[in-house]
């Protein structure tokens, strides 16, 4: 039944393209982009060509976003499942960190260009989408405010049973947000190797640490 | 009326005393030298007009009877039809693209060579204030990225499906940041280019001068830099994926003023 739908799915635009004014099917225009890709890029740095081969989830979701629809729920839920086997849990258990060295994270944004090196460390472009502490004015909108995060979640001590499933919930999307939502703009800040372990929890301080700036 | 004007100025000026009035005209006339001025875009932009009618290259020849799309030698009007298919060299182009094919037929450069030369590196400087030049030409004019050839219509349905690819280690896709209205990285506004982000804004605002880093930069340069902070691979000057992307902006700006070149922070 899988399999199915996006059959249904690709005779669907097809009889769409047939009444827009393009005169090209989107299988042949699938193709074409596959071709011009790759005549287009070069390697830079260390920017590789592989960075274009997209996974299953990317090729899904880029696909949908074309097409101009959501994917389907059985799919959706598919890439989510598949996605979440790939959450690596703290080694040792633990899993906040240290807020103050979190906001560092948090304010980064470099790494993983071609101008940057591959030693680096990276920052988490957390404040370049979301607003996190107060004190910060600078910060993007294109993610949900993660002001209060872990007061309005009820969070007095994260290391609490009343706060495991939040804090799960949290490691989880940092590490790979797509197993929540399976086109979900957010990195795979985890998953994706961006920030490494010690990052990621102390990014969880940030957030969850009834101490943190962003919980006043 | 003019009459009366003056003379009430004159005492006005009298009554204030002639030096403060010439203050505050001093004042007012450099305030509008400076708007006048103020985009250092015109300087780019009167360097590539230069260019344009100077005998250069090996075949010291001038780029006056380059064909833009509207014919040899029409400038006005070209830069908001590209790019646009060429039967010379069977291909859609953009106005950067088209200006090194027309450096190789009329001027004899070689047109590989121009395209592996870095931006704003020896003749791509060049090639930058002769962009600036063209696009110059057609300010306030519309944008009316052509349809009409099977290749643009291709060119078009490439440049969408490039937009929205999700790749590289942060998954970003250009819609990423430029598929919603009304969002902003830091402080900094994003036009939302799936559709018609409105007068002078997104395609209709580029080759423009950047404040901050004092360089003006040319759609090529543009589209170069954002894949940069998109984490993708470089794309190749000219190359067929960054101009499939300026086909699919054109023809969603389609009717938007272009203010090219403008001045960005």
């Amino acid at each position: 039944m899988k399999k199915i739908i996006p059959f249904a799915v690709i005779g669907a635009s097809l009889a769409l393209s047939g009444c827009m004014s393009t005169s090209i099917s989107s299988a042949d225009a699938d193709k074409l982009t596959a071709d011009v890709i790759k005549t287009s890029f070069q390697d830079k740095g260390i920017a590789k060509v592989s960075r274009l081969e997209q996974d299953e989830a990317n090729r899904l979701c880029s696909a949908a976003d074309v097409a101009g629809k959501p994917l389907d729920a059985a799919t959706a839920k598919a890439i989510e499942a598949a996605q979440m086997k790939t959450i690596k849990w703290p080694s040792d258990g633990a899993f906040l960190g240290d807020f103050k060295a979190g906001e560092k994270v948090a304010q980064g944004g470099r790494g993983l260009t071609w101008s940057d090196k591959a030693e680096q460390v990276n920052g988490g472009n957390c404040y370049n989408c979301h607003q996190i502490s107060k004190e910060e004015l600078s910060y993007g909108t294109l993610g949900p405010s993660l002001y209060n995060y872990g007061k309005l979640r009820g969070v007095a001590d994260p290391a609490s049973p009343a706060s495991k499933a939040i804090v799960e919930y949290t490691w989880g999307k940092l590490w790979n947000s797509r197993a929540y939502n399976a086109c979900s703009n957010m990195p795979r800040v985890g998953h994706n190797g961006i920030l490494t372990e010690a990052q990621i929890k102390d990014v969880m301080a940030l957030l969850l640490d009834p101490k943190s700036p962003v919980n006043q | 009326m003019k009459r009366k004007l003056a003379l009430v100025a004159l005492l006005a000026s009298s009554a204030m005393g002639l030096a403060h009035a010439d203050a505050v005209e001093d004042g007012i006339a450099k305030y509008r030298e400076m708007l006048q001025d103020g985009n250092p875009a015109e300087l780019f932009e009167m360097n590539g007009e230069e260019l344009w009618t100077t005998a250069r290259g090996p075949k010291k020849a001038t780029m006056e009877k380059c064909d833009l799309g509207k014919g040899p030698g029409v400038v006005k009007g070209a830069f908001v039809e590209l790019p646009r298919f060429f039967a010379d060299t069977g291909r859609v182009q953009d106005l950067e693209s088209r200006i090194i094919s027309c450096m190789a037929a009329l001027q004899g450069f070689d047109e590989a060579e121009l395209n592996k030369t870095g931006y704003a590196k020896g003749e791509q400087a060049n090639v930058r204030d002769m962009a600036t030049y063209v696009a110059g030409a057609s300010r306030e004019l519309k944008i009316a990225t052509p349809q009409g050839h099977q290749k643009e219509r291709e060119m078009y349905e490439v440049g969408k499906r490039l937009f929205f690819m999700r790749s590289g280690p942060h998954d970003f896709a250009c819609a990423t940041c430029h598929g919603e209205d009304g969002k902003r990285i830091r402080l900094q506004g994003l036009p939302n280019l799936t559709g018609n982000p409105g007068d002078g804004v997104g395609f209709a605002a580029w080759p423009a001068y950047r404040v901050g880093n004092a360089q003006m930069w040319p759609m090529q340069k543009r589209l170069n830099d954002c894949y940069r902070q998109q984490r993708f691979p470089e794309p190749k000057f000219g190359s067929d994926a960054t101009i499939a992307l300026s086909v699919y902006m054109g023809v969603n700006a389609k009717g938007a003023k272009s203010i090219a070149p403008a001045i960005k922070r």
